[in-house]
Formats: C-alpha cells, structure tokens, sequence
C-alpha cells in the first residue's frame, strides 16, 4: 500500500486528480462548445455523481439499504429555492451549505429506523422519506412560495455579484462543489469514520463490541448521505432543470441513483462517476445507434424499453459476477495491463532505455 | 511454573454472580457464580451446549440474563451493553470469527483503536493536524500489535481471502489493540491443527506475560487448556461442576463424569 502525501491523499491519488482537473478545467471547456454537451450531460452527470457518493455512503460503506436519495434531494433544492427567496443574505454558498444542512436533518429522522429493521425492511422504511418529503412539498403551498402552476422557476446562480448563468459557468459551479465535497468523502471514508462504517457494514456485533456505537455511527452515515443528496439536489434542481417541481424528484430517481451506485461499485467514491457516467450516457448512446445505425428504423419507444432491459439484465449480471462494480473491472483491467506490459510502467521504461544505451 | 510473574495475579477483576441464562423455556445458564482474577488466564470449559458462549455473551453484554449480576473492576454493572463495557476496557473475539471481512488487516486491527480515537467526522474530512496525529498513534499500536503476532506479510490483504488460523490471530489482535484490561476469547483455537494451537498458545501467553492482560478463554481441547490456564472453571448443562486450578480440576470426579461419561 501507497503512504499518503498529502491528507490521505497517496501520490497516485494525486496525479489522478491533476489529470481530471486539467481534464475539465482546460480541455473540456477548449474543445466542447455545443451547448448540449453541458446541459445535458455534464452537468447532470456532475450532480448526480454527488448525490451517487452520498448513496454510497450509507450503502456502500454502512451497509445500510436506504432507497430516498431523491427525496433528500428535493428536499435540498426546495430548502435553497427557499433561502435564496427569503434569506438572500446567505448568498448561494451559504444557501447550498444550510440546504444541506437542511436535508442532513430529515436524513437522521429517517435514518433512526435502521436501528431497528434492516435489510429488505429498512429500504421499505427508508422509502417514507421519499414519498413523506415530496408529499410535504406538494401539500405546503409555502414551500413553492404559493405558485399556482406547481412549477417554480429557480433563481440566477449569483456568487459574491458575479452572475453564474451561461451553461459553461454553471458546469464550473458544479464542478466546483462536486470536487471538493469528493475530496471531503474521500477524507472521510479513508479516515477513521471510514473505518466505523465499514466495521457497522461488515459486522455490526464485533463493531459494537469494539466500542463503535451503532446508533451514533448509522445516524451519522444517514446524516452525511443526505447531505450530499441535498447539496447535489440543489445544484440539480438550479443548474440542470431550472425549474423545481417535486414530480422531478419521484422514486425513479431514487432508483437511478442506486443503479448508478451498484454499477460504479459499492464502497467506492470513484465508482460513483463511473456508474453516473454510465447510466447517463448509455441511453445516449443507444439513441446514437439507433439514428445512425438504424436511420430511425427503430421506434423511439422500442429503444426506451431496449435501455430498461439492458439496464436490468446488467445489475444482475454485476450482481452475480462483480458485486463491487465498474470500478473493480477497471481496477482489474489496469491491473493486467500492468502484468502484461510492465515496461509500461514509466520507472521500468527509463530504466530499460538506460540499459540499451 | 518456577519462572518469576511480571504481573503477579491479584484482585477479583471480574465477577459473575449467579446468573441465569434462558431462551424461553431452554435454559441455558443457571446460577452460576464464578471470578475472574487480575492478571491470570481463566478458562471455561465444558461439553458443548454446557453454555459456555453463552456465559461470555452474558459477561459482555450480547445477551441479558434474566438474573444475577456482573461486576467488572470492583463496580457492578446494571446494563450492560458491549459497548460500555468496551469502554470499561472489556473487549473479545468471537466463536464464529466476526471480523470485517472487506477490510485489510491493518485497517481491522485498527478499528480496534476506535476508543483511543477522539476525533469526530468534521476533523476527518477536513484532515485537521490533531486528526493527523492521532492517525499516526494509532497506526503506530497497530503496526506494533502486527508484528507482534508476526503477520507483517499479510497486513495489507482483506481478511476475507485469509485462512481460518489467520483469522482467528487477526481477532486476537483487533482484540489487542483496544489496550483493554481484560480480553474474552472465545473458541481461540477451535478448527486449527496442532502447530497453529501451539502458536495461538504461545501468543496468549505472550500478551498476558508482557502486557499483564487477564485472558479469559473457552476452549475444547483439554490439554490445551490444562497448560496455559491459572485456573478452569467447568461447565455442564449450564451449571459449574468444577472449579480450580488444572490439577484440581482433573482429579474433579463430576468433571471426569461429565467428559468421559458415567455408567448408569
């Protein structure tokens, strides 16, 4: 094992994130400029990628079967629709900070039954957080500021007077946040509150034995998951759809997010991008086939359920072959490509040079 | 044993005071009184089903006996929970290896750290310098503790994918590392074969001799037992039959009976 260089960071860690961030910083922004790249695909997959790492944390690390990330995420963009309208002193950081907060709060509520149930029983449970949030939202006007047409637009993007509205400078606002509340993840899940949520995760007895408290520990990871759910909800609802209505925010969704977590791979943060990535682009992807390939040949209807069919049958192929996803494939492949050509490695290569020479 | 004890057995560390035990009309303990003395190796033996396991999930808070009482360090302890009692510097392995199965060694044995570790989750995300710190201490008593039980080579491998004898070593060691005063072991070295006891043996050993900590342990094999313990107690059918010291207990008449069996 590596030793960390910076935080818990290790130097490959590093040179990882250098590459992603000149990735998107520099190259992304110098050579896509079709607008649709970024309010389609980047964004949403920037945002979800978050709420997907918030998933993980209860899933992934603790173990715990939850299935409301989208309500926690309506519950995040509604709270911040609502500061910037009636608190716009907090500012839009500020405003994403306390949505959080926000969503954190309804995320211990319905974090306390995993003291009792689990399994199967606790994703039931945790299914009254999606369908009792979005329930409230519709059943308050206040929370939509009484509009009559149900749909409420959301405001400009504005940090410290600096209008964030062209798709480009929300995609760095996403960007932004989505990078720093990655690294935070990250921090944590290799720190000691890591350790606790995989020990609740692996063996909850000998965790408790050990001195980890079970409720303290579950009610944290709940808290933090929702966290992240309503951070990426916010940025969701205010960079991706613009306009807030709790139908946006229904099981599906939720449903979404926890495809997107089991194929990136569980207890992963990076599988969290990956299986985002994934589940965004396919049905791009598809749709691409289906108009070149097949000149529209294919109705569009038939390529919806196509996707459906191919989502479904890959769960339960990872299900069955990989449970810890995309992100163990990759780790496989890498791993092989560096047994089969170990000159690729750059020590070995120089060192090779030096010998011919 | 002739050779000098750095920690000499003292005081009553743990007492079980008549405790009873049952799952519904099963009954798995009755009245049974035992102690625990400081410094020594104690250990519960029996038949199987003589309540044994059941004994240390009492004395460690799994389950709640409908009588009698447990006091740890002259206190008596009204609720038990595994976890105050982790506190209290109580900590165990279990019969059927619960260990974490995803995690590396090292990072298991460091969980054991968990109550030498302050820091909240803020701290850690945001890797302050004291979390630093205390990561580095902990990493340090762990990787003493590795060495200690010699499994340097395979620190950084997920215990899931380790053989049995290993395992059971890696509990030993999460065990050690909450630096607790007393340690439970149950079944230590069931399923292992004759050179992975002697080692297993040789550790305990080792840990009650250097660190002075008091090791209570259930075991099967009888000669084992009879070499490194102070003192046995005996179960059967979830009462004691016999207590002492090895010597006594052999030459015990209703143990004899209850191991090799009597004519009716």
């Amino acid at each position: 094992m590596m030793k960390p260089v910076f935080m818990t960071y290790t130097k490959n860690d590093l040179i990882n994130l250098a590459v992603c961030m000149v990735l998107s910083v520099l190259v992304i922004p110098s050579f896509i400029t079709t607008e649709y790249w970024y309010t389609s695909i980047l964004i949403p997959w920037l945002c979800l990628a978050l709420a997907t790492i918030g998933q993980q944390i209860v899933m992934g690390y603790t173990g715990q079967l939850a299935l409301g990330a989208a309500g926690f995420m309506a519950a995040g963009a509604f709270a911040m629709f609502n500061l910037i309208l009636r608190v716009p002193d907090l500012g839009f950081v500020g405003s994403l900070i306390v949505s959080g907060l926000i969503a954190a709060a309804f995320g211990i509520l319905f974090g306390l039954p995993s003291l009792k149930v689990r399994g199967i029983y606790l994703m039931v449970a945790t299914l009254a957080s999606q369908f009792f949030i979005i329930w409230m939202i519709d059943k308050f006007g206040w929370f939509k500021n009484y509009d009559s047409s149900g749909i409420i637009t959301a405001q400009d993007i504005v940090i410290l007077g600096k209008p964030f509205t062209t798709p480009l400078a929300m995609y760095f606002v996403c960007l932004a946040v989505t990078t720093v509340l990655t690294l935070l993840a990250m921090n944590m899940a290799r720190g000691s509150t890591g350790r606790n949520w995989m020990a609740v995760r692996d063996m909850d007895i000998a965790a408790e034995s050990m001195g980890v408290s079970l409720l303290r520990t579950k009610v944290q990871a709940f808290a933090i998951s929702a966290f992240y759910c309503g951070v990426a909800g916010a940025l969701f609802a205010f960079c991706y759809l613009k306009s807030l209505e709790p139908v946006a925010f229904d099981i599906k969704l939720s449903f979404k997010i926890l495809f997107m977590c089991i194929l990136g791979g569980l207890g992963t943060i990076n599988g969290a991008f990956i299986g985002a990535a994934f589940i965004l682009l396919f049905p791009v992807l598809l749709n691409a086939i289906g108009n070149n390939v097949f000149h529209g040949a294919i109705d569009a209807t038939i390529i919806s359920s196509i996707e459906q069919v191919i989502f479904g049958g890959l769960m339960i192929i990872f299900m069955i072959y990989e449970p810890l996803g995309m992100a163990k494939l990759w780790e496989n492949i890498k791993q092989k490509w560096k047994t089969k050509f170990p000159t690729m490695n750059i020590k070995n290569l120089t060192s090779s040079i030096g010998k011919k020479s | 044993m002739a050779i000098e004890r750095k920690f000499k057995i003292g005081k009553p560390i743990l007492e079980v005071k008549n405790i009873s035990l049952s799952f519904g009309g099963v009954k798995a303990i009755t009245d049974t009184s035992f102690d625990v003395l400081e410094h020594e190796v104690r250990a519960i033996i029996g038949p199987n089903g003589a309540g044994k396991s059941s004994m240390l999930n009492c004395i460690n808070g799994i389950y709640k006996p409908q009588q009698g009482t447990v006091s740890f360090k002259g206190k008596e302890i009204p609720n038990i929970t595994p976890n105050l009692m982790a506190q209290m510097g109580l900590s165990r392995t279990f019969q059927n290896l619960a260990l974490f199965k995803r995690m590396s060694v090292l990072d298991n044995i460091l969980v054991g750290r968990k109550l030498h570790t302050k820091t909240n989750f803020l701290e850690v995300a945001f890797q302050l310098p004291k979390v630093k710190k205390e990561e580095k201490i902990n990493r340090e008593r762990s990787e003493e503790i590795i060495s200690f039980l010699e499994i340097e080579d395979i620190k950084d491998t997920p215990v899931g994918k380790l053989p049995y004898g290993l395992q059971k070593k890696v509990e030993l060691g999460r065990a050690l590392a909450t630096d607790s005063s007393v340690i439970l072991l149950d079944e230590p070295m069931a399923g292992m074969n004759v050179e992975e006891k002697r080692d297993m043996c040789r550790f305990i050993l080792k840990v009650n001799d250097e660190l002075g900590t008091t090791m209570v342990l259930i075991e099967h094999d009888m000669g084992v037992v009879m070499d490194i313990s102070d003192r046995v107690v005996v179960l059967d059918y979830g009462k004691v039959i016999g207590d002492g010291t090895p010597d006594e207990v052999r030459s015990n008449q209703k143990v004899i009976d209850a191991y090799l069996g009597v004519e009716h």
